[in-house]
């Protein structure tokens, strides 16, 4: 009995040290500005709107698509909005809209209110899609381009210098 | 040249522990019960030096030496001289100093304050030791080293965070230090006893003072790091089961386990090999702590610059001491054949460290939880207060019973013959209970039991004092401050009020019973930040308390960060605690503003709780 106890010691404190020794190896920061420059996750979205479903090959033939979180309740999201308005009639940029943690009702109001800059709807209910990409709070922007990769994240609401920056990447 | 003199002092430390080492293994094996004298004036001369040591970065600091990198790192001319010297060991480098003193001079005043005890016991517990303190020398030195060079010389330094410009927090990390370092010596003592068979209650003796420095500097250095965080941080709360701050919980509850199963083995030669495992677990749990804030595997406040080679380091040394401690006790232990009688004082006790350990292991598994969920299924989850506060509240609530009824009770076998004034407190403590939730009409069960048993702890300890003769009076004073302690935080719980709001400059705002009014924002400029400070108008309509809040937006320069520093009106009934952020272009500032009744007395009543620690040790000296 005795030398069970001792051999079920050991091993936990073993199996404990191990797993600090793994820990010591990774990022504990939550940081996602090491994003830039890798691919984005596996999109799998379903629309606002239908029934419809959004994975990459939705978005494989657009040369840029910026994706953007945002939600009716969210106030800085209304701040950014004006800026999506402008950067939707540009033509070498798609967007696809996450409404983050939203209901549908409020969210189509919304944009009803203060206009639709989105190609693409979609929805992320709980949080947990948005949580995949990267994101830890709204509204957040990704842009990608035609081989998923991300090419520039903006934290926080667009502004003007955000535009102007989206646009020279478009341009170039 | 400070540089010089920091790396000599430290290599001299190294051949002074290693030859304390040497002469100290020596000397085990003379027949007479003297220690050599070379053993004694070389600790002198460690402690000396360490000192010096030590002093030569707090010169560092002073002048703003900015060829060492700590200095540059963490100081700045401009800072006022309290913070240049808090600066030592406000950073990583210069705090794991703090550690090898705290270990050098612990070793030192065991080793003259321990004269009763046999040679062979001291000398292992200098041994030990000082293999300790190598480990932490040679981390200094190779890898974590304050001395380090920059050339060419930065004319400034990049200054120390502001968050940690703080009083409190000057003081927080030696309190701390003293408590949790301070447990080394009876890790050391504990193999030191195990090896040489110097068990039972002389053991209990010679250790019993060291547990209760560090048990109260411990207490001490947790009541000032949580003030800090309650006026530092601006959350309003006190306690947040930061992984960091549970790191400094931890090894309490050992400790305060330890100091109660210590009692049992002085007044009755058992529960050895418990104790030593409680001394053992005390100083891991400190270097584990260690570990996860020093590693960068934990982030919080008190993470320094990430560099994964000293997590490996301090990893590798914990490991060491780990299974050397384990090999030993697995080596030696021999159970014991004692019977303990369900009623009586011991069993009580032992209760004690059942909840000492119940609490540790919570504790434990909430803060390891999210690292071992990260490290093998790639979940980042973090544990919060519902998951600590649902486990352990209604344990508290137990718990605080036994702790009013176990010091009354007789060892060996205990009868109850104060069953019936027991019923009479508890009718006292529900009364008075009901009579706290009339008056402030709030209701819950939780909150009513949690203070039910809180006073029932207090009355009892009130009537201790009334009913004997001759009573521990530290005992008492620990445990009536626990008692009303866990009061204060029930009722402090249930009856703050918290009020979420927007404000421009001369708006006046009514929520409930109060009426808030911005009167005005002034700019000033301080020596090393320049500060927003709003004037608030807080109207208490129900009290008709008028009184103004002061809250700054700082604006530091070095490093440049923004800070809100939250203004407190404190008394002994409640306290004001009011916030003021900026909003991005808006006129509008955010108000966050609570009334928290009774804080003052948390604070006074951990001090007590420690009070009762130095009074014990004290009582201890004199009797000893």
């Amino acid at each position: 009995m005795q030398n069970i106890i001792k051999l079920i010691t050991v091993s936990l404190l073993v199996f404990i040290l191990g797993i600090f020794y793994q820990s010591l190896n990774r990022s504990s920061n939550y940081d996602t500005k090491f994003l830039v420059g890798n691919k984005i996750a596996d999109i799998e979205l379903s629309d606002l709107q239908s029934e419809k479903f959004f994975t990459n090959d939705d978005f494989k033939n657009n040369k840029y698509t910026l994706i953007n979180f945002w939600a009716s309740w969210c106030a800085p999201c209304r701040v950014e909005h004006p800026y999506l308005m402008i950067l939707s009639r540009n033509k070498d940029i798609k967007i696809l809209g996450i409404n983050f943690k939203d209901k549908k009702i409020n969210a189509l109001k919304f944009l009803e209110e203060l206009g639709d800059p989105y190609d693409y709807l979609a929805k992320d209910n709980n949080g947990k899609q948005s949580v995949n990409f990267g994101i830890y709070g709204i509204p957040e922007s990704i842009l990608i381009d035609s081989k998923f990769n991300i090419l520039k994240k903006i934290i926080g609401p667009l502004n003007e210098k955000d535009l102007k920056e989206i646009k020279e990447i478009i341009k170039s | 040249m400070l540089s010089n003199t920091g790396n000599f002092l430290l290599s001299l430390n190294i051949l002074l522990s290693a030859l304390i080492i040497y002469y100290s293994y020596n000397n085990l094996k003379t027949s007479d019960d003297l220690i050599s004298q070379k053993v004694f004036k070389i600790s002198i001369l460690q402690s000396t030096s360490i000192l010096i040591c030590f002093f030569t970065l707090v010169s560092a600091f002073l002048v703003s030496d900015f060829s060492l990198i700590t200095v540059y790192q963490n100081s700045h001319t401009l800072k006022p001289i309290f913070y240049k010297i808090s600066g030592t060991w406000g950073n990583h480098e210069g705090s794991l100093l703090l550690w090898v003193i705290i270990l050098t001079l612990f070793s030192f005043l065991f080793l003259i304050y321990n004269r009763k005890h046999p040679k062979n016991y001291r000398l292992y517990t200098l041994i030990i030791q000082n293999f300790l303190i190598l480990g932490f020398l040679f981390f200094i030195l190779f890898n974590s080293n304050p001395f380090s060079l920059i050339s060419p010389s930065p004319n400034e330094g990049l200054g120390l965070n502001p968050i940690l410009q703080d009083p409190a927090l000057a003081i927080h990390p030696p309190l701390l230090y003293v408590g949790f370092v301070g447990s080394s010596i009876y890790f050391s003592a504990a193999i030191a006893s195990m090896i040489t068979n110097y068990a039972d209650k002389s053991f209990a003796k010679s250790i019993k003072s060291w547990v209760l420095i560090s048990w109260s500097f411990q207490t001490l250095g947790i009541l000032v790091g949580s003030i800090w965080a309650y006026y530092e941080l601006g959350w309003g709360g006190f306690w947040f089961w930061d992984p960091v701050e549970n790191a400094s919980l931890l090894p309490w509850f050992a400790m305060t386990a330890l100091l109660h199963s210590l009692l049992v083995l002085e007044r009755r030669n058992v529960l050895y090999f418990w104790s030593i495992i409680l001394c053992l677990l005390t100083f891991i749990l400190s270097v584990t702590g260690t570990f996860l804030v020093r590693s960068g595997i934990l982030n919080s406040v008190h993470t320094f610059a990430n560099d994964p080679t000293r997590g490996i380091y301090i990893l590798a040394f914990l490991s060491i001491m780990i299974l050397v401690a384990v090999y030993i006790l697995f080596l030696k232990y021999k159970p014991a054949n004692v019977e303990i009688n369900s009623n009586s004082k011991e069993t009580f006790v032992l209760v004690n460290n059942w909840f000492m350990m119940f609490y540790l292991i919570t504790v434990l598994l909430g803060t390891l939880y999210p690292i071992f969920t990260d490290a093998i299924s790639n979940n980042k989850i973090s544990v919060g207060p519902p998951f600590y506060n649902s486990v352990i509240i209604p344990v508290v609530i137990v718990f605080l019973f036994f702790m009013a009824i176990g010091p009354n009770a007789k060892w060996i076998k205990n009868k109850f013959i104060d069953l019936k004034i027991y019923s009479l407190i508890i009718l006292a403590a529900v009364l008075l209970n009901f009579i706290i939730f009339f008056f402030f009409k709030s209701y819950s069960i939780i909150s009513n039991l949690i203070v039910i048993s809180s006073l029932f702890l207090i009355l009892s300890s009130i009537m201790d004092i009334f009913k004997k003769i001759s009573f521990n009076f530290p005992r008492v004073v620990s445990h009536l401050s626990f008692g009303f302690l866990i009061l204060f935080i029930g009722l402090n719980h249930n009856f703050s009020i918290e009020k979420d709001f927007n404000l421009k400059i001369g708006e006046t705002k009514q929520i409930d019973n109060f009426k808030f009014h911005l009167k005005d924002l002034k700019l000033v400029q301080d020596t090393n930040y320049k500060a927003v400070i709003g004037s608030l108008k807080v109207n208490d309509l129900l009290s008709k308390e008028e009184r103004v809040l002061k809250p700054e937006i700082r604006i530091y320069d070095n490093p440049q960060t923004l800070t809100y520093e939250a203004s407190i009106q404190t008394n002994f009934i409640r306290d004001y605690y009011l916030t003021m952020s900026n909003i991005d272009r808006s006129d509008y500032y955010n108000i966050k503003f609570q009334k928290k009744p009774l804080m003052i007395w948390i604070w006074i009543s951990v001090a007590m709780l420690s009070l009762g620690g130095f009074l014990s040790l004290l009582r201890h000296a004199k009797y000893n």
